[in-house]
């Protein structure tokens, strides 16, 4: 089967053929946002704005785009500290990520938690999580929350391909599988553990783990944002009404350094960067095939990226604006019970300095 | 007033607030089928049935963070640990996920999770299984860490961690799971953070939770009729939130300390007390503070000697000589 051929195939799956131009085009602005709000990120980084790790997005725009727009009321989405498309695909305003980089009080968790923990339970997000691998244990127990309550919903809890070496995975894949718990378990496979290349770290196939649990499993070309949804759909369509989780190993790629700040030569070469950029960026081929369907044109094309790209200094000068959280703040947002003082019913010293 | 025993009464608590609230859920290894490893829980599944009382396999760290997740739906788990000393195996679940999330969100997500299980010496299981992981878990903000030493504690306290919004490290002893004592039926509570003055004195206070406080109430009586010591014994029962005016108030009235602990004694709860106690009432002291702990070394599996490792009657005895004289 040709490319072009497969790629037409995912585009008449009933869940993409039933997409407006008006979705479309959504779709793929949402990628170019991600695009260049991490590129301004990066450029903040740079300037010394935003300390710590930046783990981008840049690449890998389809996958939580593509999942993220599958999202139904009772759906919800955990992933690892790459989180920045996660954040932006379920809705959250790129100002309140900006902030949150800058370490600002305005920032979406108020400066305390930085790039790798952006957080909107409102949008059934819980989070970017620093720990490899720590959050699919949690993503388990969102699934089975949502049993527990008899909610029609999937949890999808996403990890890098290093994070299917860590213990705590597997016994994650025991419990879903265990209790039919209706969790997706999304390993966005960009080729590289930190530094590590999938085969000098991983023996075998990392979605074929599932059959060790008799878990169903699924691949991913994660470059085509039509084939990340209509694949995503009947993974997402049995979790919700059979309550049964599922392995996705989504293929994709990271164009710069796990971190930025790391050396990624060592362990690539530029040409391999190179030749996924020219032949698999996701959002060049979005873009092609939005403009063949005649849902795209140059004008729009030239529109959107301007867009976005002011989207992304509007929230750079809104960070630069934002005032830092003061002292006093650092002993707030560790208790409730010291947040809600007047519904406190325990005594004693919380803090002790 | 119904005497019965420390195991029972933390059965009890689960009971009621399983009754209480339909989101309350219990979870962990042999908790259902097998009635409980120490038959805490015996008789729950029959009462509430397989969707309440859960029995996992042996996966603490995939376990304890379903139960995290869980518990920022809404659902109110009370995980057991068969043994508190496992609990570094799901050590990444609960001092970076369970004690960081609400704050790492900037205070959007709750956790209101209780872990509860055994966390002590003295049953010959040796080093792995004889942890008490109390001053580890208090070392985060974000946790709140309970040890009852008395039936009537244990069931007031775990109502009160299973009714909190912040996750709650509740740590029994398995050694007390056949203590006896008056319980009332039906709903009380007792506060976190709130110590109790278990017994009046007047010449040196004892500062301890957990099973120490029994070996301290034990060691009173023969220093009162043998010494002449009037001991004073502060049960902090809750190390975070922790009542430090009761410790202030006992120390201002008697002006010389002992803490009694079965930790080892680097960085123990009693490190940090006697830091408090110098910081605050440092003009209110006669002498310094003095600790009894466990002797500092793995615990030692051989059944006579493990005794003389951990606080014992006799140790308490000794140690408070040496704080009065």
């Amino acid at each position: 089967m040709s490319k072009s051929t497969q790629a037409k195939s995912h585009a008449s799956a009933p869940v993409n053929a039933r997409l407006s131009k008006e979705e479309k085009v959504e779709l793929y602005r949402k990628m170019v946002r991600i695009r260049r709000f991490e590129e301004r990120s990066l450029r903040a980084y740079q300037a010394k704005k935003i300390g710590g790790f930046l783990h981008l997005y840049i690449g890998q725009e389809a996958v939580a785009v593509g999942c993220c727009s599958l999202m139904g009321k009772n759906d919800h989405v955990i992933t690892a500290y790459r989180d920045h498309g996660h954040a932006i695909s379920v809705g959250m305003d790129t100002k309140g990520l900006m902030a949150e980089m800058y370490g600002k009080v305005t920032g979406c968790s108020k400066g305390k938690g930085g790039s790798m923990h952006f957080f909107a339970p409102s949008l059934n997000y819980w989070g970017g999580h620093g720990i490899v691998g720590g959050q699919i244990p949690l993503g388990t127990g969102l699934a089975y929350g949502l049993k527990f309550k008899g909610l029609k919903g999937a949890a999808m809890a996403f990890m890098g391909d290093g994070a299917v070496n860590q213990g705590a995975v597997h016994e994650a894949y025991n419990l879903a599988a265990l209790w039919n718990l209706p969790c997706v378990f999304v390993i966005e496979n960009n080729g590289y553990s930190m530094g590590t290349s999938q085969e000098r770290s991983s023996a075998g196939e990392l979605h074929q783990r599932a059959a060790g649990y008799d878990m169903a499993w699924e691949v991913i070309n994660g470059h085509d944002l039509y084939e990340v949804r209509a694949k995503m759909d009947v993974v997402l369509t049995r979790a919700r009404e059979e309550s049964k989780p599922s392995v996705v190993e989504i293929d994709t790629y990271r164009y710069r350094g796990h971190s930025v700040a790391d050396p990624d030569k060592t362990y690539r070469s530029k040409a391999e960067i190179e030749e996924y950029q020219r032949t698999k960026d996701p959002l060049n081929l979005f873009q092609s095939i939005l403009r063949e369907e005649g849902n795209l044109d140059d004008a729009l094309v030239e529109k959107i990226d301007q867009e976005a790209r002011a989207e992304a200094d509007v929230a750079a000068d809104f960070a630069e604006a934002s005032p830092f959280p003061t002292v006093e703040d650092i002993q707030k947002d560790v208790y409730w019970e010291s947040d809600n003082p007047s519904q406190r019913v325990s005594q004693g010293r919380l803090f002790f300095n | 007033m119904p005497v019965i025993t420390y195991r029972e009464a933390i059965r009890h608590a689960l009971a009621e607030e399983l009754t209480r609230d339909e989101n309350v859920v219990v979870m962990g290894e042999e908790v259902g089928q097998f009635n409980g490893a120490y038959k805490v829980t015996e008789g729950l599944l029959e009462k509430f049935g397989p969707k309440r009382i859960v029995d996992t396999p042996i996966s603490e760290a995939g376990f304890i963070g379903l139960g995290i997740g869980a518990s920022m739906l809404g659902i109110r788990p009370v995980m057991e640990l068969m043994f508190w000393s496992f609990y570094s195996v799901a050590f990444d679940q609960i001092v970076n996920n369970a004690a960081n999330v609400r704050y790492m969100s900037g205070g959007l997500i709750n956790c209101p999770i209780v872990i509860r299980g055994p966390a002590n010496g003295g049953t010959n299981v040796g080093a792995t299984h004889s942890h008490t992981t109390e001053n580890v878990l208090a070392h985060h903000p974000g946790l709140k860490v309970v040890v009852p030493a008395t039936p009537y504690d244990a069931k007031g306290l775990l109502k009160s961690a299973i009714r909190d919004n912040d996750p709650v490290m509740f740590l029994e002893n398995t050694i007390l799971y056949g203590d006896k004592g008056e319980v009332p039926e039906g709903d009380y509570v007792v506060p976190l953070g709130k110590a109790d003055v278990k017994r009046e004195g007047t010449d040196l206070t004892i500062v301890t939770y957990g099973r120490s406080v029994l070996h301290s109430l034990k060691a009173a009586e023969t220093l009162a009729t043998e010494h002449k010591i009037n001991v004073e014994i502060v049960d902090l029962r809750s190390i975070r939130p922790l009542d430090f005016d009761a410790v202030l108030a006992s120390v201002r009235k008697t002006h010389r300390v002992l803490i009694v602990e079965e930790q080892k004694p680097f960085c123990s709860v009693g490190a940090q007390l006697s830091d408090m106690i110098q910081l605050e009432a440092f003009d209110e002291l006669d002498g310094p503070v003095h600790r009894l702990c466990t002797v500092d070394a793995p615990a030692i599996y051989s059944p006579p000697v493990e005794v003389e490792q951990l606080p014992n009657v006799n140790r308490v005895i000794k140690a408070a000589l040496a704080a009065v004289k």
